[in-house]
C-alpha cells in the first residue's frame, strides 16, 4: 500500500488548475464530441434540459465596477462516498473497482433520485430521445453508446478510454504509464489546467499536483470525498 | 342477524343498501365524468411515456415536481381511514360504527392512486417492475439501501393489508346482500361472502381477526409515511436531511386523512341521504381529533422551520427564504392559511364546528397539504447549492391534467364502490345500537367453549 505501485488497481483523479482556466469551453466541445452528447436545442435547453457532462461555471467576484469572472469547471467529481449510490433502486449506479462513479444506462429506469441527491447537480436525464441532424450522427464515436430518452447520463472520466489504455498497455504486456490516459477535456483545455491520472500512484502527475497547497475539493465538507481536485491561489495572482 | 324482523332493523337495511341496490341519474353523470377526465389523464400518461417525460414540466434541477408532490399528497390521504378506523376499534370508540368503512375504502383507493405516481413519474415507466425482488435473467436484486426500494415494501405492505382490513368486515354485508339480490350480482356476492352463515364460531373467527388486523394496521400505517418521508430525509440536500421529517409527514399524513375523510362523509351524506347515520356528533368528534392534528402540525412546521432558521447554512437558508419570502412565499402563507389560520379557529368553537364548519376547514386542509408537500420538494431542487444552477420549476398541461386524472380516478372508484358495497357497515352498526350481543355473546361463547373443549 505504501508504496507506489502501477500495477495495482487505479485510482482515477483529476486536477484542475483553476488559477489557468480562462473558461473558454474547449472543454465542453471536446467532451460533447467524444461522448455521444445529445445537442438539446434552444427551446428544449432554455427549459433545463441541457446535457453537459461537464461545464464551466462562471462566478462574479466583487462589486461593479471592480468586478472580476472566475471559472470553474465542474464535472462528476467521482466521489469516493458518493451519494447517488446507495439511492438508486435499481443499481444503474455503482462504484467500480477503480473507484469511478459508473452509470449503467440500460438498468436506469429513471428515478431520477440519484441527481436529486448529487451535490454538485452533475447528473444529466435525458427527459427524450436525442435528434442528431443529418449528417452530426456520421460524427458519433463509435466507442460509446447513444443514450435514449428516460435514462440519467454523467461524466464517465472517459472510461472508453481508460479501457483503451489499459488493453493497449496488456497486449506491449507493460503496467500503464502515468499520462497514458487523456479524457477528451484534458487533452482539449488550451492552458493545461486539467490533468488526469491515477491519484493511488504517488510519483503519479496529479499525485504530485493533489499534494499542492493550492489544492481543495469542492465542498468536501459534505463527506463526499470526491476525486476531483481543483487547485485555487491562496491570493488573487 | 339477517333476517332482523325488528322494525328499525329493516329501515337500517333500507337506508344503507339504497345507494346499492338504486342508482339515480346522478350516478350515472358522476361515473360519467369522473371517468372521462380519468381516461383523458390515462392519454396524457401514455402521451408522455411515447414521447418522454419532457412533455412534464420538470427540468435540471427540478427533478422531482408534480408527481412526487402527488405520490405523497396521497399517500398522506390514505392514512385517514385504515388508521383512524383501526385507532377508533382498538380504544373501542362507539361512535365510530357508520365511518368505519367510508374510512377504510378511502384508504384503499387513495393508496392505490399514490402508488400510481413513483411508476407515472418513472423516465422508463414500463420497466417499473424491476423493483420486484424476483430472481431474473438480469441476475440482480434491487438495491435494498434505496429509500425508493422501502418505498415499494412499505406501500405493498400496506395496500396488502389495508384490502384485508377493507374486507373483513365486509364478509356478513355480503352475505345479506347476497341474499338480497339476484343473478349475477348474487353470484358474485356470494363468492365473496366466502359462505358466510352468521353462526357464532364464524362470527367469533371474525372479530378476532379484525381485532388483530386493527393492532396490525396502525404500526404499518406509521411506518409506510416514515418510509415516504425518508425519500427526502435520506438525502443530503439542504432542508430535506431533517431528523423529525418521519413523525413530522406522519402527523401531516393523519392530519390531511382526517380532513378527505369528513369531505368523502359530508359528500355521501348528502347524496345518499344518510343524516340519520352520518351526525353531527360524528363530525364535531372528527372535528376534535382535526384540531389536535392541526396543532400538531403547526408544531412539527414551526420546530422545522425555526431550527433551520438558528442553523443558518447558507444552502439551507437559500431555501427558507425563497419560501418564507422568495418566489415560493405565496404558496407558504398559503399552506400556513390553508392548515392552521383557518381551520383552528373554526375547529376550536364548538359554535363552528358543525357540518359546514369542518367541512370548509376540511377543503382547506387537504389544499393546503397538497402545497406543504409541493412546498418540501421544488424550492430544495431549484436551489442547489453550486449557485450557476439554480432553476425554476412550472407544471405543464401534462402534469396538471394527470393530477385532475387521479382526483377524478378517486371519485370513480369511490362511486363504483358504493354502487356495490353498503358505505356504512350495516352489522356493525347494528350491533352498535342494540345492547350489546343481546341473543349473540351466549351462544357465542358457548360455542367457543364447545370448541375449545374438544
Amino acid at each position: 500500500m505504501a508504496d507506489a505501485q502501477t500495477s495495482a488497481t487505479p485510482r482515477w483523479g483529476m486536477v484542475i488548475d483553476l488559477d489557468l482556466c480562462t473558461g473558454c469551453e474547449a472543454c465542453v466541445v471536446a467532451c460533447h464530441a467524444e461522448n455521444n452528447i445529445r445537442i438539446a436545442g434552444d427551446d428544449q435547453a432554455a427549459r433545463g434540459r441541457s446535457v453537459n457532462w461537464i461545464r464551466v461555471e462562471r462566478y462574479f467576484e466583487g462589486e461593479f465596477p471592480d468586478i472580476r469572472a472566475r471559472f470553474m469547471p465542474v464535472l462528476c467529481q467521482q466521489c469516493d462516498e458518493a451519494p447517488c449510490e446507495p439511492v438508486c433502486p435499481v443499481f444503474a449506479t455503482y462504484h467500480s473497482e477503480e473507484g469511478l462513479n459508473a452509470q449503467i444506462y440500460n438498468r436506469c429506469i429513471g428515478t431520477r433520485y440519484c441527481a436529486n441527491n448529487c451535490p454538485y447537480t452533475v447528473r444529466f436525464f435525458n427527459f427524450n430521445d436525442p435528434v442528431w441532424h443529418e449528417p452530426l450522427q456520421n460524427a458519433w464515436n463509435p466507442e460509446v453508446s447513444v443514450r435514449s430518452k428516460g435514462v440519467m447520463e454523467k461524466c464517465t472520466f472517459c472510461v472508453q478510454r481508460i479501457r483503451k489504455a489499459e488493453m493497449a498497455a496488456a497486449d506491449e504486456n507493460r503496467p500503464l504509464r502515468d499520462g497514458d490516459v487523456v479524457p477528451a477535456c484534458v487533452q482539449s483545455c488550451p492552458t493545461r489546467a486539467m490533468s488526469f491520472g491515477d491519484m493511488a500512484d504517488s510519483s503519479s502527475n496529479v499525485a504530485r499536483l493533489a499534494r499542492s497547497d493550492r489544492a481543495t475539493r469542492l465542498m468536501d465538507d459534505l463527506g463526499t470525498k470526491p476525486k476531483v481536485v481543483y487547485l485555487k491561489g491562496l491570493r488573487e495572482g | 342477524m339477517i333476517a332482523g324482523g325488528m322494525n328499525d332493523a329493516a329501515s337500517i337495511n333500507t337506508d344503507l343498501l339504497r345507494s346499492v341496490f338504486r342508482t339515480g341519474k346522478w350516478w350515472y353523470l358522476t361515473v360519467l365524468i369522473a371517468g372521462s377526465v380519468m381516461l383523458a389523464a390515462g392519454a396524457a400518461f401514455l402521451y408522455q411515456a411515447y414521447v418522454g417525460i419532457a412533455v412534464a414540466g420538470i427540468n435540471r434541477p427540478v427533478y422531482w415536481a408534480f408527481y412526487i408532490t402527488n405520490f405523497v399528497f396521497w399517500i398522506g390521504i390514505s392514512h385517514a381511514g385504515t388508521l383512524i378506523s383501526a385507532i377508533l376499534r382498538v380504544t373501542g370508540a362507539e361512535w365510530r360504527r357508520p365511518i368505519t368503512r367510508c374510512a377504510e375504502a378511502i384508504t384503499v383507493f387513495a393508496l392505490m392512486i399514490g402508488a400510481l405516481f413513483p411508476i407515472i413519474h418513472l423516465g422508463r415507466p414500463w420497466l417499473f417492475y424491476w423493483l420486484v425482488p424476483y430472481p431474473s435473467e438480469r441476475g440482480l436484486w434491487p438495491n435494498f439501501r434505496s429509500p425508493l426500494a422501502w418505498d415499494f415494501f412499505a406501500i405493498n405492505t400496506y395496500l396488502t393489508g389495508s384490502i384485508i382490513y377493507l374486507y373483513l368486515p365486509l364478509i356478513p354485508d355480503l352475505a345479506m346482500l347476497r341474499a338480497k339480490s339476484k343473478g349475477i350480482r348474487r353470484r358474485i356476492y356470494s363468492l365473496l361472502s366466502l359462505g358466510w352463515s352468521g353462526t357464532p364460531l364464524q362470527w367469533h373467527r371474525l372479530e378476532r381477526a379484525v381485532r388483530i388486523m386493527a393492532v396490525i394496521i396502525i404500526p404499518v400505517a406509521v411506518s409506510v409515511h416514515t418510509i415516504v418521508s425518508w425519500d427526502f430525509a435520506m438525502a443530503i440536500q439542504p432542508m430535506w436531511h431533517s431528523t423529525i421529517f418521519g413523525p413530522y409527514f406522519v402527523v401531516g399524513a393523519i392530519f390531511s386523512g382526517i380532513a378527505a375523510l369528513i369531505v368523502a362523509m359530508a359528500i355521501l351524506r348528502k347524496v345518499f341521504h344518510l343524516e340519520a347515520y352520518l351526525k353531527p356528533v360524528h363530525f364535531n368528534n372528527l372535528g376534535l381529533l382535526l384540531l389536535t392534528m392541526s396543532l400538531l402540525w403547526f408544531y412539527f412546521t414551526f420546530s422545522e422551520y425555526l431550527t433551520g432558521y438558528y442553523g443558518n447554512e447558507p444552502a439551507e437558508m437559500q431555501i427558507f427564504w425563497s419560501k418564507v419570502s422568495g418566489p415560493y412565499s405565496p404558496l407558504f402563507w398559503a399552506m400556513v392559511v390553508c392548515c392552521f389560520i383557518i381551520p383552528v379557529p373554526i375547529l376550536a368553537f364548538k359554535k363552528l364546528r358543525t357540518i359546514t364548519g369542518t367541512l370548509i376547514a376540511s377543503t382547506g386542509i387537504v389544499i393546503g397539504m397538497w402545497l406543504e408537500r409541493f412546498l418540501i420538494i421544488v424550492p430544495t431542487l431549484a436551489a442547489p447549492r453550486l449557485t450557476f444552477n439554480w432553476g425554476h420549476y412550472r407544471p405543464t398541461w401534462v402534469e396538471i391534467l394527470i393530477t385532475i386524472g387521479t382526483v377524478a380516478y378517486f371519485i370513480f372508484l369511490y362511486a363504483v364502490f358504493t354502487k356495490l358495497f353498503p358505505i356504512v357497515a350495516v352489522w356493525e352498526y347494528k350491533e352498535g345500537i342494540r345492547p350489546p350481543h343481546t341473543s349473540m355473546e351466549p351462544t357465542q361463547s358457548e360455542a367457543t367453549a364447545a370448541v375449545s373443549a374438544d
